[in-house]
């Protein structure tokens, strides 16, 4: 489904990702891991397409296009969910004229036809369920005023309304309690299926423990430097990352 | 210019002619004394302060003949109606450069609540309110306001019966015709609304044809005792119109009165929205918002006068600029040494979309009461990326997404509009605009 080859990209003088090779195929979980800095949040930005990087290399093959070459709408109408890590407040836009507008322009692109208010109201009171979001958000302006936790609960709300083919969640466990933490990995979870893939970037295990990986990979000062399976996780739990960048070190 | 100030002074007595039979009558005395007041001020200057950033005078003398006179038009019932937009049951009038269209209007409240009449006819007829009325609180240091007072001829007088609820909004179709030679006019509207009354008024501006064409419009605005009044100005001229508004609106005790002005076209329009509280216990609101692209240049300057104690009053204007539109704010807020206890907001916010579009904005605040509360902000700033980069990666295009956050940005000033027709009116204008 994805294929990264060596991709390169800057922020003004600043590179940040050094020759990134990732692959993902359809019905995988991927996670993303690494130390602050390391490059994480911009690979996920990058795919998702924020003009505030300049790739300077390498390609990005998504179900046999450029993804690099399509504005972030497309790559969105094509299937690619960023779920932000510090998801945008947007006064005097609400939740639901938001969602029915990027619903309905993704199913213009899919050649569906748009969804009455109807049928939109009943697919979207579906998927809050699936959250376990309140029902009073949806008419307040976008994130406005929304807790940490109701924030990244209405990434994965609006993921489960736009079911998209591949999503990469951007520390959706940061500033989570417990609770939030396994309602919203439940949701990941209920979406997940033979058909998408699912790419986490994360800091810590923890949300590891509720959304499975099939891999896991380190990123580290721009590049992936170890990938393995989910022990590869555990391990990292435990002994942290300093031990990693011994290994890097030594090797350097 | 002193050219231009020759043509008016010329064309003054060539009016004053005209009033024959109006001679020495309290209308005729106010003009005179507008005309003289006229005569020292000559128009604004480079060095007028109030237009400091507004060269009206220097672009009317190259664009406009200000010695014409606007000719009736000759537009079909069809194609003034076109003109029309969707609304409630409401009391109707059509002026087409300037002239009072009786055959199209219609007044549905009963003569108990409502009283209009056409000015012209009210001039030549002696009617007594009008006499007593014009240009008694019209600030004449405008060197517009005074020129209206001199040559004004045309307009509607409005008299709301005191304790009277107007069952039906009264709404005023302004249309210039420029397909007859350059319509050069002054109308002038008087709108008295009685002790404890409540009136709900809507003017819409708009033309026809692509022609060159210079209003200078004036209001009277008498807010009477615990009366209410919402005041509506849509003003959608072509980009060719040069157009001068000044409103004065004077507010007695425990009345409540709402300013809306909303812009979207013009070659210059300049706003001049005076209030004055007279009295204590009053409340004004002011809510503006203009839309500008191409070459237009709109130009805000709004006064209110706290003259006694316990009013409140509070101001949101807004703007979004494209292309190399100009805008300006100046808003001023007078606090009297007797005006204790007042409470009075401001909020100037602009969105520039590009780099060529500009804006001046200044707050004035000057007060002379030491127990009062006043505030006023104003910030200029682009299309926030993140929120553009947030709508678009959920699939909505560029465009779109330009629209929704401009649409929410102009939402703070249209959640107050009070009329569910207006309303839905602003969106639609306001959605075609930002969609193309």
């Amino acid at each position: 489904m994805l294929k990264v080859k060596n991709l390169c990209a800057k922020i003004e003088d600043n590179e940040i990702l050094k020759g990134i090779n990732l692959e993902v195929k359809a019905g995988e979980v991927h996670a993303i891991m690494g130390p602050n800095g390391s490059g994480k949040s911009t690979l996920a930005s990058v795919l998702a397409g924020k003009e505030d990087f300049e790739v300077t290399g390498g390609s990005v093959e998504y179900l046999g296009k450029d993804l690099l070459d399509m504005a972030p709408e497309e790559r969105a109408r094509e299937g690619v969910f960023l779920a932000f890590q510090y998801p945008v407040e947007i006064p005097g836009v609400t939740t639901t004229n938001f969602l029915k507008t990027a619903l309905n322009q993704i199913r213009e692109h899919r050649g569906e036809s748009p969804l009455d208010a109807v049928s939109f109201l009943k697919t979207i009171k579906e998927k809050m369920s699936l959250v376990e979001m309140d029902q009073s958000l949806l008419n307040r302006s976008l994130n406005e005023g929304f807790s940490g936790g109701e924030k990244k609960r209405n990434e994965i709300f609006q993921m489960a309304v736009l079911e998209p083919k591949l999503s990469i969640l951007d520390e959706t466990d940061s500033g989570l309690d417990i609770d939030a933490l396994r309602i919203v990995a439940n949701g990941v979870n209920k979406l997940k299926s033979k058909d998408n893939a699912t790419v986490v970037v994360t800091h810590y295990q923890r949300l590891l423990e509720y959304i499975v990986p099939d891999f896991v990979h380190v990123l580290y000062n721009g590049r992936i430097v170890k990938s393995g399976d989910k022990s590869l996780a555990l391990e990292l739990e435990s002994k942290g990352y300093d031990w990693i960048k011994e290994e890097i070190g030594s090797i350097a | 210019m002193s050219d231009i100030k020759e043509t008016l002074l010329n064309k003054y007595t060539e009016f004053e002619k005209s009033l024959n039979g109006q001679t020495g009558s309290p209308s005729h005395l106010a003009r005179k004394a507008a005309i003289e007041k006229f005569e020292v001020l000559g128009l604004p200057g480079p060095k007028t302060e109030e237009y400091k950033y507004t060269h009206l005078t220097r672009l009317l003398g190259k664009e406009i003949d200000l010695g014409l006179t606007a000719q009736e038009s000759k537009l079909s019932r069809e194609e003034i109606e076109k003109f029309h937009f969707p609304h409630d049951e409401a009391n109707v009038l059509y002026f087409v450069n300037g002239y009072y269209k009786s055959e199209l209007s219609r007044i549905l409240s009963p003569e108990s609540e409502l009283k209009i009449s056409d000015l012209h006819s009210a001039f030549k007829n002696h009617e007594e309110d009008v006499q007593e009325i014009y240009g008694k609180y019209l600030n004449h240091e405008d060197s517009f306001a005074a020129l209206n007072t001199a040559l004004s001829n045309q307009g509607v007088f409005i008299n709301v019966e005191k304790n009277k609820v107007l069952s039906h909004p009264i709404i005023i179709y302004s249309i210039t015709d420029t397909s007859v030679d350059t319509p050069v006019y002054y109308p002038r509207n008087i709108f008295q609304i009685g002790k404890n009354s409540q009136a709900k008024i809507i003017e819409t501006f708009q033309t026809h044809g692509n022609g060159k064409s210079f209003i200078n419009h004036a209001s009277e605005i008498i807010v009477s005792e615990s009366a209410n009044v919402e005041y509506y100005k849509i003003q959608e001229d072509s980009e060719e119109t040069f157009r001068v508004d000044n409103t004065q609106v004077i507010q007695y005790r425990d009345s409540v009165f709402n300013a809306y002005a909303f812009t979207f076209n013009g070659r210059i329009i300049r706003n001049n929205l005076n209030i004055r509280l007279v009295d204590e216990h009053c409340e004004s609101h002011m809510f503006g918002l203009y839309l500008l692209k191409g070459k237009t240049h709109v130009d805000n300057h709004t006064v209110v006068d706290h003259e006694k104690a316990d009013s409140f009053s509070n101001e949101i204007y807004k703007g979004i600029l494209d292309e190399k539109s100009t805008g300006v704010f100046n808003g001023k807020i007078y606090v009297r040494p007797h005006a204790q206890k007042t409470n009075a907001f401001q909020s100037n916010k602009n969105i520039l979309l590009t780099d060529e579009a500009t804006i001046n904005t200044k707050p004035q605040l000057e007060i002379w009461a030491n127990d009062v509360k006043c505030s006023h902000g104003c910030t200029t700033g682009q299309l926030d990326e993140e929120q553009m980069f947030y709508l678009r990666a959920r699939g909505i295009s560029k465009e779109n997404a330009r629209a929704i956050l401009l649409t929410a940005f102009a939402e703070d000033v249209l959640e107050n509009i009070k009329i569910d027709f207006i309303h839905e009116h602003l969106h639609d204008l306001i959605y075609r605009r930002l969609n193309n």
